[in-house]
């Protein structure tokens, strides 16, 4: 055939384009990663973790009161999120049936694709406009709606995953449905459920769209559920587009802290779920 | 007492569920309430209005729809051949040692918090375009590269959502391919294809659909991705050809003048942005989901920041 | 007779440390069919698979020892230029979903650059009537592939295989998805087919192979036991277990 070197030509080009795509779509990973790791770790320490940010012109300081205030807005966040998804995440897997089923799939569809920055206008339709000021509370709302799809949708699975032998070993001995969920099930599926939150977590830590015109961000230590709380991701934003150098490297050295947090948590719940896979095969 | 903890049981699951579908219910009533005043007073001229002027009291979304589609497809023309090149070689070229990590770092780069991209946008890729790329780009003398080198603009917008998309579209498309039944491979090897034209006979074609819901998918992420958008995109409603100027996008004028709206029409027009950007979401959503379900069955658990 | 086709020598082959065919050694002459029977698990699909080096393709499967064609070894061979001189019929009938009836026929030219509109056409033609399926679909070329019945999406398949005009054309289990009628309509295709193309066709059932093939070789347990004459093989068997297969007393 005659054309045969030319295909063979586009066959090893096009492969070499894909290998080259993989390279190219790296190169800003670890260009990412080194930038915050180098220009993080410079301005990182120990004051860095408990300290307020100083005023501008002022050296030093830190965002101790955003990693507090990252904190208690993703506590305040499971709060809603994890007991929603969970019993969301049962009701699909063990009684729904027919057409609400769908409904509810199709819901957390929905809320999956949804911006985090309209989740943050809805929490300041329904907490902030009637308290008439920013709170922590409506940061936490924000994210615990956000946190939702991610839940329900691990918990389902998980929860199919648990064999129906072990379900029927159970009720055959004449265990109510209830506590088999409960003994049997849930346990069973336990761990996975766990992994799933976690992840959710890893995904809220970082949001700051949804936290802009909730939970504002504050220079100072709150503890209050009804003030403005300061967070992580927020005062990384409200840095880097300052003007004042001390700030963009307080900036960076956030960026560093968070995403510690994020990919921490994310190569956890990863090799977590390969564990499980492994011991199932 | 056990058949009345069953009840209980499934009760309180199915308020829960109840409670999923009503939030979704909410978000979408909130919006609308917030949005009827801007809506009754001005119309349709919203969607037809070029400007927008706060304190003026004019409310014009042209702007923001521009900046949000063409920033979209800016950087889906980035991702799409990068994110099928990745999914490519995750199924078909790369050794089975290789395939766990090369995947891996790809969803790395999903677990990236949209502000962190932001902000290496603005001190490393912005400074790069404006110094290096742009004045390039200029040189050429096309009407898409016109004015200044900012480094800030669609320009920057589009390749940082490239890079936010890329790991979405990649990781579904690899989905859909894995779900290319081996036997179409074979059919195409039998007959003496090159592994490329296996890849293009039996993979890419079999999976033209689902390779499209990939691609909304990413879409849908492009359209409401907010942070790192705001960051470099110059927050400016003007509407350029030239991709070196600052826009705006709908996300992003939420995200400068939201918490600080200089009244209650201005809220409510910002809320009519926050409901347009809601539907045009669930929209390409649905159409990804779709698209995907159909061809492979393929189920679309989805990601976002 | 004619020289060999096909000459296998001492070929071996393994999936990971699994050694699925040991010291397969026989050769088969040009135009003849040879049907390759044994209980399944036995090897007989990786043999085939061997001939056109498909079994390579599969991730840790490696193989061993000779295999010629007309005089030449494959394994020195391009695998893609391989293939198309030597076609291949799979179990499960699998046309190309995606495309139509014609264009499935015309794919493997298509890739060779073909473009000419007439001489497509006229090779499509060719070969559906080679497949016995013209008849059958003349009125629907721009149908989807997968529209058609089994049986005759097996018989799309044969015309696809033809259409890059190989000398040998492999079989692998090619009626164990049909219907009885239409596996009958695949076995006279075999018999018009015979006179220009050299088989190797795969079969679990015994009576096909007696009543398709010239020769037939018996695999067990990854050896070849018997390579004969179909009508000796069958009627009087040198091998024990031959015989205990045949008659059924295992498989």
């Amino acid at each position: 055939m005659t054309n045969y070197g030319s295909r063979r030509f586009v066959n090893i080009f096009m492969f070499c384009a894909s290998l080259l795509s993989v390279v190219v779509v790296l190169v800003p990973l670890f260009l990412v990663l080194f930038f915050i790791v180098s220009k993080g770790a410079s301005s990182l320490n120990w004051s860095f973790f408990t300290e307020l940010p100083r005023p501008v012109g002022e050296p030093g300081g830190g965002m101790g009161n955003g990693i507090v205030g990252t904190l208690s807005l993703i506590g305040l966040a499971c709060l809603i999120g994890v007991p929603l998804g969970i019993f969301g995440g049962i009701y699909l897997s063990e009684f729904g049936k027919g057409r609400f089923a769908l409904v509810v799939r199709f819901a957390t569809d929905i809320l999956n694709g949804t911006p985090s920055i309209v989740i943050g206008i809805f929490a300041y339709t329904l907490v902030v406009l009637p308290m008439g000021h920013f709170s922590a509370l409506a940061g936490g709302v924000a994210l615990g709606v956000l946190m939702i799809p991610t839940v329900i949708r691990t918990t389902e699975e998980m929860m199919k995953l648990v064999p129906n032998a072990l379900r029927e070993g159970a009720l055959a001995l004449g265990v109510s449905y209830s506590q088999t969920l409960i003994h049997v099930i849930l346990k069973t599926a336990r761990a996975g459920i766990v992994t799933g939150i976690l992840l959710a977590v890893a995904r809220i830590a970082g949001e700051t769209a949804p936290l802009l015109f909730t939970a504002l961000g504050n220079q100072f230590w709150s503890t209050s559920l009804r003030e403005p709380i300061a967070a992580l991701p927020l005062q990384i934003f409200t840095y880097a587009i300052s003007p004042f150098e001390e700030w963009q490297k307080q900036a960076w050295a956030g960026a560093l802290v968070l995403i510690g947090i994020v990919l921490l948590l994310n190569i956890g719940c990863r090799f977590a779920i390969n564990n499980r896979n492994m011991k199932r095969r | 007492m056990s058949a009345n903890t069953d009840r209980t049981f499934e009760r309180i699951s199915l308020v829960c569920a109840i409670g999923v579908v009503a939030v979704v219910f909410l978000i979408g009533s909130v919006l609308l309430w917030e949005s009827s005043p801007v809506f009754q007073k001005l119309g349709w001229r919203l969607l037809t209005n070029s400007q927008w002027d706060p304190v003026g009291e004019e409310f014009g979304l042209v702007p923001f729809i521009y900046g949000t589609l063409v920033s979209a497809l800016l950087a889906l023309l980035f991702a799409i051949p990068f994110s099928l090149g990745i999914a490519i070689f995750l199924t078909e070229l790369s050794p089975d040692w290789l395939r766990g990590p090369t995947a891996f770092l790809i969803e790395l780069l999903a677990a990236i918090p949209s502000v962190i991209y932001g902000l290496w946008g603005i001190f490393y890729l912005a400074p790069w375009l404006r110094q290096s790329v742009e004045p390039l780009l200029i040189q050429l003398n096309l009407p898409l590269f016109r004015g200044p080198a900012y480094g800030i603009g669609m320009l920057a917008a589009g390749i940082i959502l490239a890079i936010m998309i890329i790991p979405i579209i990649a990781s579904i498309a690899r989905d859909v391919f894995q779900a290319v039944p081996m036997h179409q491979r074979e059919a195409a090897l039998a007959l003496g294809a090159t592994r490329w034209e296996v890849t293009r006979l039996a993979v890419l074609k079999y999976s033209e659909s689902g390779i499209l819901g990939a691609i909304f998918l990413g879409l849908g992420r492009a359209l409401g991705e907010t942070m790192a958008v705001t960051m470099v995109i110059g927050n400016r409603p003007e509407i350029s050809l030239s991709l070196l100027a600052p826009s705006h996008t709908m996300a992003s004028v939420l995200a400068n003048e939201f918490a600080e709206a200089s009244g209650a029409l201005h809220l409510s027009a910002l809320a009519a942005i926050g409901i347009s950007l809601f539907v045009i979401t669930f929209l390409t959503n649905a159409a990804a989901r779709f698209l995907v379900w159909k061809v492979s069955g393929v189920a679309v658990a989805g990601r976002r920041e | 007779m004619a020289e060999d086709k096909i000459k296998v020598a001492d070929l071996n082959a393994w999936f990971g440390s699994h050694q699925v065919l040991k010291d397969i050694g026989f050769s088969m002459s040009e135009k003849t069919v040879t049907a390759i029977i044994g209980p399944s698990g036995c090897g007989k699909s990786t043999l085939i698979r061997c001939f056109n080096r498909m079994h390579e393709t599969v991730p840790q499967a490696r193989v061993s020892g000779q295999i010629q064609l007309s005089g030449k070894d494959i394994f020195r061979e391009d695998p893609v230029r391989l293939r198309q001189r030597v076609g291949m019929i799979f179990q499960k009938p699998n046309p190309f979903p995606t495309m139509s009836i014609f264009d499935n026929v015309v794919a493997g030219l298509r890739l060779n650059g073909v473009k000419d509109k007439s001489r497509l056409e006229a090779v499509a033609r060719q070969c559906l009537i080679k497949a016995a399926l013209w008849d059958e679909v003349k009125d629907k070329l721009k149908d989807s592939g997968t529209s058609l019945s089994g049986g005759q999406q097996q018989r799309l398949c044969i015309a696809r295989a033809l259409a890059v005009s190989p000398e040998v054309l492999l079989m692998d289990e090619p009626c164990s998805a049909l219907d009885p009628i239409s596996t009958a309509r695949i076995e006279e295709l075999i018999h018009e087919l015979r006179p220009n193309y050299t088989i190797v066709i795969v079969t679990h059932n015994m009576q096909q192979a007696a009543r398709v093939s010239d020769f037939t070789s018996f695999l067990y347990m990854g050896e070849l036991i018997e390579h004969g004459e179909t009508k000796q093989l069958f009627t009087n068997p040198r091998e024990k277990r031959t015989e205990d297969y045949i008659t059924g007393r295992f498989g």
